[in-house]
């Protein structure tokens, strides 16, 4: 599978209705990780040389290709800084999610 | 010993009760067998290796480094939906413990053999049913074996049990240490194609697959985890119904059936029964003969599953009995017998106010003679209501009993 | 399966280890990620309990995309021979056993399923993700804690100065047994990385990776140093990049200088109470590991 989404869960109303002990779908994801960020990282996309440095140091898979640049899964990001940090060009920065640019 | 070829219904042959066992597993086709030897066990993995390394059992045989991993490789072998085989005893059994409760959580349908042995310490090689009772809750479905014929029909039976949609839950067939595991009987082998017939291949529901992935063995915190034992305790409590069905089957194909959860024997008009659990009971079986050829109103409740507790089976069996006493190979310190605990709790309503003894015998391997039962049934005899020790060690070296 | 990644530029896009609630910054998730960029969706992933268990699988929030499974903490190394032989049993075909284990569960409490696993040369591949504690329960001193290191059970203070006994060797403890492919890894020397695993994808038999992964937490880094420390410590040489193929020792690169041992040490807050002597220690038992190992690997 390419990235499970995040999907509605509903809690199971019974035992019965439970899976048959601790056994279910693979990559069942039921909540983002964006609370845990204090900082956001950002791209420009006019700096980013699409070396992928960043894709591949994200322990977090947030960082992704898209066309010859890469974007952020701002879902998945905890804004742990290490792409920032790996890039070479300096086309990332982190701004603070309390800035003009939180959400 | 039976030549290696393949036995029909018909022909006895005069092997041991580890050999039954592992004639009852080799017919079972199991995929996976993972095994680490432990006295008196051994004959079992020892007879299977035989087999796989000969060509005559098509097993994936694992020579692990610990009961531990004995376990946890039959898990790994489960969870891609493998049939799979282990045996050990005592120590190793203790050892395992982790993984028991790994097992019964994770709906892992694993059968395994265990010789019931004393636990060190003191070291003690013998057997007692210290070890498999000491694990009731466990969330094994326990099987306590009479003879050898049992013990291969069992083992295959266990498959199906296990196995089955509605229990899905690994099973412990208990065999004595050296009274069962190394006593030689005649026992009837049955053909693979007929095992094949009765006993259909392994349909895991929950299990890793390449063309459907799952995560398995995973957290469930206080919002989930009761709901998932809950599960686990009704499944347990499905195995009444489908170990006489499965039982029943057997009896059909095989011609041997073996009843449901307990053996009733003389019991219909007993004023005393003694309650016991694996092979002792040809002992007891006897001394109720002898008994009962003298007049007096006794009989024997055996007792072939402990888990799921038979007590609706046992309350049954034991109405209008006046005294109850249990008979097993293990104390829980403090306390008293494990089996004796249960009988206990179960008879608590009983109309009647029945009086219960416990004897607590043969551990360590010390022998339980005909002359020992015949004293316990003297005991109750004489026992009024109010009982001056409700549990009795049978057979210790001093001039009062404990 | 897929052609050799290292010598691409780019990975797959599919993220087999997303959603997980390791801390920011974690390392070995790192290394979980890009070994499954490698091995792709046809495996059987085994991890202990410990910190990729731990954040990846609490239900209803599952992280693997492929076919995971927790086994216990002692057990991974055996769960995994019992679904390497059934999926021989199953004749399956086209799929990757693997585990993903810390270092207390390879080297302390799984060492023993470990050892037996590749004494019967199972074809599976065993990584394990070094952040050199047991961070998972709050940073606990482990087998594979180096000389120094302050954690919880070897604490720094006015009278006891971290960790006092030595880096178990893994590698040379796997090497030992004859394991048909082991090396030593880092989460920040990726395509070093990448290519190890693509070898232990194609070894027949058991492949043993060791990744250093440095854990922010437990190691008092920023979550945006994880790399770096791991760069600095192949630089002053307390991580050897090697191999253990077809019964040799190969050291991957022997620098000529390595970097001041003490400005590495200093980047790390368990590390921050040391003194001249104990760095002078450490430095010592560097260049006595980077001995024995250059005599074994057949020279300097």
């Amino acid at each position: 599978m390419p990235k499970p989404k995040v999907r509605p869960y509903v809690r199971p109303n019974s035992p019965a209705a439970y899976p048959v002990g601790p056994c279910f779908t693979a990559g069942h994801l039921v909540e983002t990780n964006a609370s845990w960020r204090s900082e956001r990282p950002l791209v420009t996309a006019l700096l980013c040389t699409g070396c992928q440095r960043c894709v591949r140091a994200c322990p977090d898979g947030a960082v992704f290709q898209v066309g010859t640049g890469v974007a952020i899964d701002y879902d998945f990001c905890k804004g742990c800084g290490i792409c920032v940090r790996e890039c070479t060009v300096k086309a990332i920065t982190m701004v603070s999610e309390r800035g003009p640019h939180a959400v | 010993m039976p030549s290696n070829s393949l036995a029909s219904n018909t022909q006895s042959h005069f092997i041991s009760g580890n050999e039954a066992v592992a004639w009852g597993a080799r017919l079972a086709r199991p995929h996976v067998i993972a095994a680490y030897p432990i006295t008196p066990q051994t004959i079992v993995i020892e007879r299977l290796a035989e087999w796989v390394s000969d060509g005559q059992l098509a097993s994936e045989f694992l020579h692990v480094e610990s009961e531990h991993s004995a376990l946890s490789a039959c898990m790994g072998a489960s969870a891609l939906g493998a049939r799979s085989f282990t045996a050990s005893s005592s120590q190793g059994l203790l050892y395992m413990a982790e993984c028991l409760h790994y097992a019964s959580g994770g709906r892992f349908p694993i059968v395994m053999m265990n010789a019931n042995r004393a636990l060190a310490l003191p070291w003690n090689i013998y057997g007692d049913q210290q070890d498999s009772l000491a694990l009731l809750s466990s969330g094994w479905i326990q099987i306590y074996i009479e003879d050898a014929q049992e013990a291969l029909d069992m083992t295959i039976q266990a498959f199906a049990i296990a196995e089955h949609a509605d229990v899905l839950t690994p099973v412990m067939l208990n065999l004595d240490g050296f009274v069962l595991t190394h006593t030689y009987e005649p026992v009837q082998i049955p053909a693979q194609e007929d095992v094949d017939a009765f006993l259909p291949p392994f349909r895991a529901v929950s299990k890793m697959d390449l063309d459907a992935p799952t995560n398995m063995g995973f957290t469930a915190g206080p919002a989930h985890y009761t709901e998932f034992k809950v599960q686990q305790h009704r499944a347990m409590l499905e195995v009444t119904r489908v170990a006489v069905e499965v039982d029943t089957e057997f009896g059909r194909r095989f011609g041997r059936s073996y009843g449901g959860a307990v053996t009733p024997y003389r019991c219909e008009d007993a004023e005393v029964v003694l309650v016991t659990l694996g092979s002792v009971a040809g002992t007891v079986r006897d001394a109720v003969d002898g008994l009962r050829g003298r007049g007096v109103a006794v009989g024997m409740l055996k007792l072939r599953f402990m888990r799921p507790f038979p007590a609706h089976e046992i309350a049954l069996a034991l109405i209008g009995v006046r005294t109850v006493g249990v008979l097993e190979k293990d104390v829980s310190f403090g306390s008293a017998g494990a089996v004796f605990s249960e009988v206990a709790s179960t008879l608590a309503g009983a109309a009647n106010r029945t009086v219960l003894l416990n004897f607590v015998a043969g551990l360590g391997g010390r022998d339980i003679s005909r002359a020992d039962v015949e004293q316990m049934f003297a005991d109750l005899i004489a026992a009024t209501t109010q009982p001056r020790e409700r549990v009795r060690f049978v057979n210790v070296q001093e001039t009062n009993n404990v | 399966m897929s052609e050799a990644l290292s010598a691409k530029l780019s990975l797959p896009d599919d993220e087999l280890f997303l959603g997980h609630k390791a801390c920011a910054g974690c390392g070995g998730s790192l290394a979980v990620r890009l070994a499954l960029k490698v091995l792709g969706e046809r495996c059987f992933v085994v991890l202990p309990a410990g910190c990729m268990s731990a954040v990846g699988f609490v239900y209803p929030q599952l992280a693997f995309g492929c076919n995971a499974i927790i086994s216990t903490f002692a057990g991974t190394a055996s769960m995994m021979s019992g679904i390497a032989a059934a999926a021989r049993a199953l004749k399956l075909r086209d799929y990757y056993v693997v585990g993903f284990a810390g270092d207390g569960g390879t080297a302390d409490i799984g060492l023993q399923a470990l050892s037996g696993a590749i004494d019967r040369h199972e074809n599976f591949i065993y990584i394990c993700y070094d952040n050199e504690a047991y961070m998972n329960t709050g940073v606990q001193k482990s087998g594979l804690t180096p000389f120094g290191a302050r954690t919880t059970t070897s604490p720094a203070g006015k009278r006891a100065a971290g960790a006092r006994s030595r880096k178990k060797d893994l590698f040379e403890i796997v090497a030992a047994h004859g394991v048909d492919y082991a090396a030593t890894a880092t989460v920040a020397h990726t395509y070093d990385y990448l290519r190890k695993v693509e070898k232990a994808r194609a070894t027949v038999g058991t492949s043993f990776l060791h990744v250093l992964a440095p854990c922010p937490t437990g190691w008092g880094i920023e979550t945006d140093q994880t790399l770096e420390v791991a760069r600095g410590a192949v630089d002053c040489g307390l991580w050897i990049q090697a191999e253990y193929e077809g019964g040799h020792y190969r050291i991957n690169k022997s620098p000529r200088r390595f970097k001041p041992i003490a400005e590495h040490l200093a980047s790390q807050k368990r590390f921050a109470h040391l003194g001249k002597a104990d760095i002078a220690a450490i430095e010592k038992e560097r260049d006595g590991r980077w001995k024995r190992l250059q005599r074994l690997s057949g020279g300097g």
